[in-house]
């Protein structure tokens, strides 16, 4: 196992992309530091019980009415790279509004705030890995990357998964996307393969009829680095 | 394998609005005996303060176990304007290392923030654990005593600073899982 801890190499982004302007002053310049994987790293954080009681997996309940935009489904299994599902684990989003506006203090763009939405999920995987979000079709916004730069549509996806080498953070887009091509983030991934793993794409089993239109993504998380906690925990 | 992994892409500026959580830097309630402060700025490659990062822990208890009763071991904690960031914790035991040996007392850190597109991973160990710290087969790993020194926490006042230096002639020491 320990030969296979850097397994998924090519698959994430560098550390510096200079296309993407907020890495050059971010970026660590020296390599990384093989850690094989010891009982820190093969064992994670369990759910915490206010997260699980404050699930919330469908962002268009939020406010007296409903918010504006275009009602989707996204919906999807967590598994790991041998396909087995990761069961009981916390799916955490957010998201712009159908204007493409955050609403989050520091977002200045110039795009109105929904007082129905605020844009953020949780809920918990099932037994087969599954979860499944109701929201609004995020807009793009622009940012300050380069001149006349657009984010195209995405929602951000926080995972903590089973163990703490398994931990993920990322974005997921959407089918069809002209923004796609020119955006630095996404570009940042140096194998285009990987790059439309982060793709939803367009489920006519997800959609609903006479109400969402449905996407499907799935999320593959690192394999063969979660250790059960009893395992971890010694005798007793 | 028979699924390929999901790529990282980073948490973005506004993350605060589904992470973290309240009370999320406390891995234990203030005044619980022996608990320890654990604070550092992260700073960039020009020495400012990131002040839109979000670092997390997690670590074993005292008695070398994970995740026991009354004892969670995560923690996150959102940057503020300085670039200052604290936990409140108990120091964890020693660990067997995975190549056999003794792992010193140590908390494994992500950081996340704009500008990470992949999660930064480090380890904060403890000043008072020079023997352990000497014998511990990922700090001994590392030649340089400048790039060591980076990843052990310094007594302050009672409790402990850890700056995490992201780019430059500090640069932390930081780990590829
Ligand atoms: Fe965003």
């Amino acid at each position: 196992m320990l030969e296979d801890h850097r397994r998924s190499r090519g698959v994430h982004p560098p550390a510096l992309f200079a296309a993407y302007a907020s890495t050059r002053l971010r970026a660590p310049l020296r390599p990384a530091v093989p850690l094989p994987p010891g009982l820190t790293e093969t064992t994670g954080p369990r759910p915490a019980a206010e997260r699980v009681l404050a699930a919330a997996a469908d962002l268009t309940r939020d406010g007296a009415g409903e918010p504006l935009g275009e009602r989707i489904v996204v919906a999807g299994r967590v598994v790991d790279e041998d396909e087995r599902p990761v069961a009981g684990t916390v799916v955490e989003i957010w998201q712009a509004n159908a204007a493409g506006r955050y609403s989050h203090p520091d977002d200045r763009h110039r795009a109105p705030l929904d007082p129905n939405f605020r844009g953020v999920g949780r809920c918990l995987t099932g037994a087969d890995g599954g979860y499944r979000f109701v929201t609004i079709r995020p807009g793009a916004y622009p940012w300050r990357n380069h001149a006349n730069a657009w984010r195209p549509a995405h929602i951000h996806f926080s995972l903590l998964g089973r163990a703490f080498a398994e931990r993920l953070v990322t974005q997921m887009y959407f089918p069809g996307d002209p923004l796609l091509d020119h955006d630095p983030i996404a570009a940042s991934i140096p194998d285009p393969a990987a790059r439309r793993r982060l793709v939803a794409t367009w489920s006519p089993e997800l959609t609903e009829p006479e109400w969402a239109l449905g996407y499907r993504w799935d999320i593959v998380l690192r394999g063969g680095v979660s250790t059960p906690l009893h395992a971890a925990e010694g005798p007793g | 394998m028979t699924r390929l992994e999901t790529p990282s892409q980073t948490v973005g500026p506004f993350f605060a609005l589904a992470l973290p959580w309240a009370a999320g830097a406390e891995v234990v309630p203030p005044g619980t005996p022996g608990a320890v402060r654990i604070r550092g700025r992260v700073l960039d490659g020009a020495g400012e303060p990131v002040a839109d990062a979000l670092v997390e822990t997690w670590q074993a208890g005292p008695d070398g176990r994970f995740d026991q009763a009354g004892f969670g071991g995560f923690a996150q904690c959102a940057t503020g304007a300085d670039g200052g960031w604290e936990i409140l914790t108990l120091k964890p035991g020693p660990l067997p290392a995975p190549g056999g040996g003794v792992e010193a007392p140590h908390l494994d850190v992500s950081v996340l923030a704009r500008g990470l597109l992949v999660r930064l991973v480090t380890r904060i160990y403890f000043p008072d654990e020079a023997g352990a710290n000497a014998a511990d087969p990922v700090l001994s790993a590392l030649d340089d005593p400048a790039a060591r020194a980076t990843l052990v926490a310094v007594a302050e006042g009672g409790d402990l600073r850890f700056d995490i230096h992201l780019q430059g002639d500090d640069e932390t020491v930081f780990f590829e899982l």
